[in-house]
């Protein structure tokens, strides 16, 4: 393993150092428990934000704390969940007594210990409502089963309603605008290459130099399908077209393109897919409206893509064209 | 043995811990092939913190160890296991609060309140490939041994051959829970993880009860 850290047991103590002294301005750093959280919060009478996650997936969740954004992230070890103490602390931490907003993606770790947290914070009496984001079309949704991921939608969602909560919005307004973003997007991704995890060294999976896999989630989870790799073309042709089979998206629609690198593949690339995937959409009937190109919810160094489609309306667009300054993402601000 | 006290299940702790460790790369490995390579790395942390909490906090029973090793697995594990685990021990401790030693009955019992607690948080029923299909056939095992007079050591070593049994029958199940579920039909021909874990707990529990 090749990586530039100084010891695998402090991967994430030591990157929340270097964010803490690179954004002073906008975030602070609680080391204990870990979370990230705006300079100015809790800010008065807004709806507070709080999302987490593993981290690896990095410039989410904690490049997203700031204006506009989010109010706190709670970073877990790598590709593990975060845990409720730190989500409680967090929740506390920016609570302003308009209510607190839990953004969670769907995977069974992030949900159970963001519900113990949610009830931990109920019990001091704190309003929370938790959403839960699931995107991902790689993975067949079934009431048996753990449900769909939650991925790129994750970043979208965050964006759009930390709008909606700067504006003033209720929790409850907040929250729905978080189901509406959740039910209007559709995200898969595919990787070239495997990662590897810190701590435990070596690549989570082995891909043939010739190999891609589709439908990978953001933790190196293998995905649905191995194949031998394809053109730039055609793999957009098989994202998008699963996108677009999952039947939200269609012809005659507006949508947000988010082409997102994770981690390894360069720009040169993602504008590759980028003019695919606006050609694939226009030969659909589906118009790019507003686009996001780059590395925002990554899995370590695994070169790959994920390709999220967002139906907007004039409400959707205006939250996603408000000011954000955050360290990961800032626009108008 | 016929029945035991704070100080044997500070050996059991001890015992597991020692394995989790031993245990690491192979738990992470599992956890590789059907989900994201973290199960040992996680378990390792959370044992080794509850270690650390026990000896600081020297507990007064049963049950408060029992309580410091969830508080430490609900807070250092994250993942799936570590509130599923956390629940477990918690619920373990509530059932046996204020006894001084326990009978197989009593560890039955406990057992018994640790599963459902995990059922209620995780919702995952036997031949969902999880932790479930160690400890659903473990606790089967310790009731019948109950049931027929057997004694603790007797009893958990019964528990602790049922969950390697369980453990091996999750190789061909289809994942329904957790990250391995996101693998549809290929999360097949490997063996849980967290059902291994499980056996690895109570494989410990024989170790220091056994004679
Ligand atoms: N809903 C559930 N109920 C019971 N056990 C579960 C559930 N979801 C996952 N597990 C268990 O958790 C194990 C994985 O634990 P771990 O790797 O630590 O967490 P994560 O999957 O979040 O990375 C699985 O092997 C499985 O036995
Ligand atoms: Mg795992």
């Amino acid at each position: 393993m090749k990586k530039l850290i100084n010891n695998v047991d402090d991967v994430v103590r030591d990157e929340l150092e270097g964010i803490q002294l690179a954004h002073p301005h906008d975030v602070k750093v609680s080391l204990d428990p870990y979370y990230i959280y705006r300079a100015d919060a809790p800010v008065q009478g807004k709806v507070a934000i709080v999302s987490g996650g593993g981290s690896g997936h990095e410039p989410m969740h904690g490049g997203f704390v700031g204006m506009g954004m989010l109010d706190a992230a709670c970073p877990g070890e790598v590709f593990t969940s975060p845990t409720p103490d730190q989500m409680l602390e967090a929740t506390k931490a920016v609570s302003s007594g308009a209510g607190v907003l839990h953004i969670v993606k769907n995977y069974t770790g992030d949900v159970l210990n963001f519900e113990m947290a949610a009830d931990m914070a109920r019990d001091e009496g704190i309003e929370v409502e938790s959403v839960v984001i699931d995107d991902d079309v790689a993975v067949q949704d079934s009431l048996y089963t753990a449900g769909r991921r939650g991925v790129g939608a994750t970043v979208l969602a965050e964006k759009i309603c930390g709008a909606a909560a700067e504006e003033g919005r209720p929790l409850s307004e907040v929250a729905d605008l978080c189901r509406k973003v959740n039910d209007n997007a559709r995200s898969m991704g595919m990787a070239l290459t495997s990662c590897t995890v810190p701590a435990a060294g070596k690549p989570t999976f082995e891909l043939g130099e010739d190999e891609m896999e589709i439908g990978i989630g953001i933790h190196g989870e293998p995905g649905r399908e191995r194949m031998k790799v394809k053109s730039a073309a055609e793999v957009v042709e098989i994202l998008a077209g699963a996108i677009l089979d999952d039947g939200v998206i269609g012809s005659g629609d507006n949508v947000l393109a988010f082409v997102n690198s994770m981690g390894g593949t360069p720009l040169i690339e993602l504008y590759i897919v980028y003019r695919d995937l606006h050609r694939f959409l226009e030969g659909r009937g589906v118009t790019i409206t507003r686009n996001l190109i780059g590395p925002y919810i990554t899995s370590l160094e695994m070169q790959g893509v994920s390709i999220t489609l967002l139906k907007l309306d004039d409400e959707l667009t205006r939250l996603w064209d408000a000011p954000v300054k955050t360290p990961g993402m800032r626009w108008g601000a | 043995m016929n029945s035991v006290g704070l100080e044997e299940v500070l050996a059991w702790l001890r015992e597991a811990a020692a394995r989790i460790e031993e245990q690491k790369e192979y738990l992470t490995q599992l956890d590789s092939a059907i989900g994201d390579a973290d199960h040992g790395i996680n378990m390792n942390r959370g044992f080794k913190a509850a270690l650390e909490r026990l000896e600081a906090n020297p507990p007064e029973d049963i049950a408060a160890a029992l309580k410091s090793v969830a508080m430490a697995l609900i807070g250092k594990v994250g993942g799936a296991s570590g509130p599923l685990y956390g629940t477990m021990f918690m619920e373990m401790a509530k059932a046996i609060d204020g006894k001084e030693r326990l009978e197989a009955a009593d560890v039955a019992a406990a057992f018994r309140a640790g599963i459902d607690g995990i059922k209620a948080r995780g919702k995952a029923e036997e031949g969902d490939k999880t932790m479930i299909d160690a400890l659903e056939p473990a606790y089967a095992a310790l009731q019948e041994a109950v049931a027929s007079g057997a004694g603790v050591g007797e009893a958990i070593a019964a528990a602790a051959d049922a969950a390697a049994r369980g453990m091996e029958a999750t190789i061909p199940l289809v994942a329904r829970k957790g990250r391995a579920s996101y693998l549809g039909e290929r999360s097949a021909g490997h063996q849980d993880p967290g059902a291994t874990s499980s056996h690895l707990l109570l494989a410990a529990a024989a170790e220091a009860w056994g004679s």
